[in-house]
């Protein structure tokens, strides 16, 4: 998990970052690339922690790390402008500059991955916060045992990272499978709620561990799965979304009973919110 | 008590006057608006003396059968929190230049250093709470952390009950414990008008030491100790506390939720004047020429729809699941994330109602027709 | 060479199925391949053959005029495709066209209804492995229903 983060009586003003690069990946969808703009910069992120993007004047939103590299301090966040932040920040032209604060919250259990065959579920926009565990098990490729990447969306146009889909697709150490819910004739890939990829995954469901982002409705149904195909509960990680405004556990939006999505997760065994999301409106 | 010691109602302004010098801004109760509230105070003149006040739930109103005392009130619509956790204030301010350079400057801190007088040994332990939160964890909140450091704390023990009081099932008063610098029992009786102080901190000592006192004698020690007792004698609401986290979690589909969300308007009083709550959200202000922003922090409501909105819609849309998230947080969900209770039986909420949802009342409504009990009988 | 029922003892849908039930249901089934773009089903016909995929993948689908073939649902290796020829009328309700090259099992209706209707034991034990086909096809009919990647799930 997450290493203990030191006590600091910290600030929670952004540092400016500069947009370097800007790729639209689906209609309503971006991928920023962001570099910091003076010496100050975030700390390295672990795969599954989150930044605060802060789009001037509009405000700030939590934006999953798809991928970012420790040495140069580059960043890279793919958004879905749903909201008049996230809109904003997808707004934001290349050579501005936004705000960022992070690293929060807890990571993907990697260190208890190794040894195993390591089962990624993604959906929807829930590709980006597994992106970089995707990375970092290819390139410890030996530690690990098989890697899958199961991923789902609702139709090929909303598919994100074609380019990296592909590529991985292409390796024989990887088993990429996708799925869409509707799609034209010009589709040649499967048509198919995601669930419908892991009875047939090439992994040993009694040593895997799952980790699991998409729409909570779609990672319920993708437990259950991953549990009939025999994946003991306690190796499923899920990531979570709330709403949250400080990132630290200290402004109460995303609470999900005694959880703060934002710091005790967003990513938890799923044994350990069960409990709490078999309640509706909790 | 051996250090306790007794001075005269004179003294209570050499007292204050010595945290003056000492630097400190005084905050205290005082009346505005017919509310006894903590606002800023100059002198004793300053304090609400002989007001009482008459709570009930979804009532409060100002009495004057106190007499010559000081702190015959008991807890008002405002808390400490206010001071040291602004309802309103501005984390950082940024700026954009033409190139879309991004300037981002942090608030400067508050270099005040409070002094409250007064504090309530429920609002003592309110504090103490909020401590767990804003300094406890692994983010500790500068601002809080600023105000709380230089912060002189009088403690004044209760010697009446608010009909909405219920402190004494909570373990938390009527007499102030621990976490504070002085404490002091206000003594009008046909021996003078007194009070009994004791330190409770190395500076609290110091204070005293510097003002004209005598060591307290048995007589005022009872006096004391009797003025307590019949604050507790005097409480007759209370909250069961035994198990109530368990309690709670085995219930989340009560059918009493869905009677309290008949009756809640969600008006988020409660969340206001409760000493504890901590929701903050935050707005983003530009200036006209929208080259300058402002960060501000506020107090939030888990009672608003805004509260839980992800894209979409809001997690918490019913009062139902709005009502049971503040009361399970404040009584259950608290104790896993802080290791204490997240209420402190003031009552403020029972009293600032308008409805007067009374949370003593639904606590006990559900414990009365526990589920988990009701599952039992059907298997019996 | 591997006999139809061993590739059928493969298949899930049939996983532990008594060898004499396996033996009289292999005896309606014969090996099947289809090329790229080769129809499996049209929609209307009699629904007379239901199919075990041994390897490739077909696609169900339906037309809509303005857009041509809409794709409802892929199925693959060990799927199985057709359940009209068990309930009446018979008739087949979506188009199924092979994508790509796919080797299958083609199972006749008619020939299997009349041997479940001579041993109720194998009927049952039919209609209950159809039935967990068809209500695990509900399930993700039901879970797409609800739109989860859509802006406002379900709406």
């Amino acid at each position: 998990m997450c290493p203990a983060a030191e006590a600091v009586a910290g600030g929670l003003a952004p540092l400016p970052y500069r947009l370097t690069g800007k790729r639209q990946e689906t209609a309503d969808t971006w991928t920023l690339e962001l570099e910091p703009a003076r010496a100050e910069r975030m700390a390295p992120f672990e795969p599954g922690q989150f930044a605060m993007l802060y789009a001037f004047g509009a405000g700030e939103a939590p934006i999953s790390v798809g991928a970012s590299d420790g040495a140069s301090g580059r960043m890279v966040h793919t958004i879905r402008a749903v909201g008049a932040v996230t809109e904003a920040l997808c707004a934001t032209a290349t050579g501005q500059e936004i705000g960022a604060r992070g690293p929060f919250g807890a990571a993907w259990p990697l260190a208890d991955a190794e040894g195993a065959d390591v089962v990624v579920v993604a959906g929807g926009l829930g590709l980006p916060p597994v992106r970089p565990v995707l990375e970092r098990v290819l390139a410890e490729r030996e530690r690990f045992g098989t890697l899958s990447l199961l991923y789902g969306g609702r139709s090929p146009d909303d598919l994100l990272y074609r380019d990296a889909l592909e590529e991985w697709g292409a390796r024989p150490d990887m088993d990429v499978e996708v799925t869409v819910d509707s799609a034209g004739a010009d589709w040649r890939g499967r048509v198919g709620v995601v669930t419908t990829l892991i009875p047939r995954a090439r992994f040993d469901p009694g040593r895997a561990v799952a980790m699991v982002v998409g729409p909570e409705v779609m990672m319920r149904f993708t437990v259950a799965a991953l549990r009939e195909r025999g994946v003991p509960a306690e190796r499923i990680h899920v990531s979570l979304e709330r709403s949250m405004k400080c990132a630290v556990g200290v402004c109460g939006h995303c609470m999900l009973g005694p959880e703060f999505v934002c710091k005790d997760g967003p990513v938890f065994p799923y044994t350990r919110v069960e409990r709490w999301l078999g309640v509706p409106a909790l | 008590m051996s250090a306790a010691v007794t001075f005269e109602l004179d003294v209570l302004d050499d007292l204050l006057a010595a945290l003056s010098e000492r630097g400190h801004t005084l905050i205290g109760p005082t009346v505005r608006q017919g509310a006894v509230v903590y606002g800023e105070i100059g002198s004793a003149a300053d304090l609400p003396r002989g007001v009482t006040d008459e709570q009930e739930p979804g009532r409060y109103r100002l009495g004057a059968d106190g007499g010559a005392a000081l702190f015959a009130h008991n807890v008002g619509p405002s808390s400490w929190k206010s001071h040291l956790f602004p309802p309103s204030l501005r984390l950082w301010s940024s700026r954009r230049d033409g190139q879309g350079e991004l300037r981002v400057e942090e608030e400067p801190l508050d270099e005040r250093r409070l002094a409250f007088i007064g504090v309530r040994a429920c609002d003592l332990q309110a504090i103490l709470v909020q401590d767990r939160t804003f300094l406890d964890g692994a983010h500790r909140d500068r601002d809080y952390e600023a105000r709380r450091r230089g912060c002189f704390i009088v403690a004044v023990n209760c010697e009446r009950s608010a009909s909405t009081c219920f402190c004494v099932s909570m373990g938390t008063g009527p007499r102030a414990e621990a976490g504070f610098d002085v404490a002091l029992t206000e003594i009008v009786d046909a021996g003078g008008h007194r009070f009994l102080a004791e330190p409770g901190s190395e500076r609290g000592a110091d204070l005293l030491g510097a003002l004209s006192t005598r060591p307290a004698d048995g007589a005022d020690e009872r006096a004391a100790e009797a003025a307590t007792e019949r604050a507790a004698a005097g409480q007759d609401r209370a909250l069961d506390t035994d198990g109530i986290k368990e309690l709670l979690y085995a219930n989340l589909e009560h059918p009493r939720w869905d009677e309290v969300a008949d009756r809640c308007l969600s008006c988020g009083n409660c969340t206001q004047v409760c000493p504890t709550c901590f929701c903050t959200t935050v707005d983003d202000v530009t200036d006209l020429t929208g080259s300058e922003a402002e960060h501000v922090r506020r107090w939030d409501s888990c009672f608003s729809l805004e509260h839980s909105y992800i894209h979409g819609g809001s997690v918490r849309a019913s009062v139902r699941s709005r009502y049971r998230q503040w009361m399970t947080h404040k009584l259950a969900t608290w104790i896993d994330q802080f290791g204490t209770s997240g209420c402190v039986g003031c009552g403020r909420c029972i009293t600032w109602c308008p409805v007067g949802i009374d949370i003593t009342e639904e606590a006990a409504a559900i414990r009365a027709t526990d589920l988990r009990e009701g599952l039992e009988h059907a298997d019996a | 060479m591997r006999t139809l029922e061993d590739l059928l003892a493969e298949v899930e849908a049939f996983e532990g199925m008594a060898p004499e039930h396996l033996r009289l249901i292999a005896g309606c089934a014969r090996n099947v391949v289809f090329g790229d773009g080769e129809w499996l089903m049209r929609e209307g016909d009699a629904a007379d053959t239901f199919f075990v995929i041994r390897t490739g993948a077909v696609a169900v689908s339906t037309h809509v005029p303005q857009h041509g073939a809409l794709l409802i649902e892929t199925l693959h290796q060990h799927d199985l495709v057709g359940w009209s020829w068990l309930i009446p009328p018979h008739r087949v309700n979506f188009d199924v066209i092979s994508n790509g090259t796919t080797h299958a099992i083609a199972f006749d209706g008619a020939c299997l209804r009349g041997k479940c209707e001579q041993d109720p034991v194998l009927g049952y034990d039919l209609l209950r492995r159809f039935s967990a086909v068809l209500v695990e096809r509900l399930q993700r009919t039901r879970l797409r229903l609800i739109d989860v990647y859509g802006h406002v799930p379900g709406r």
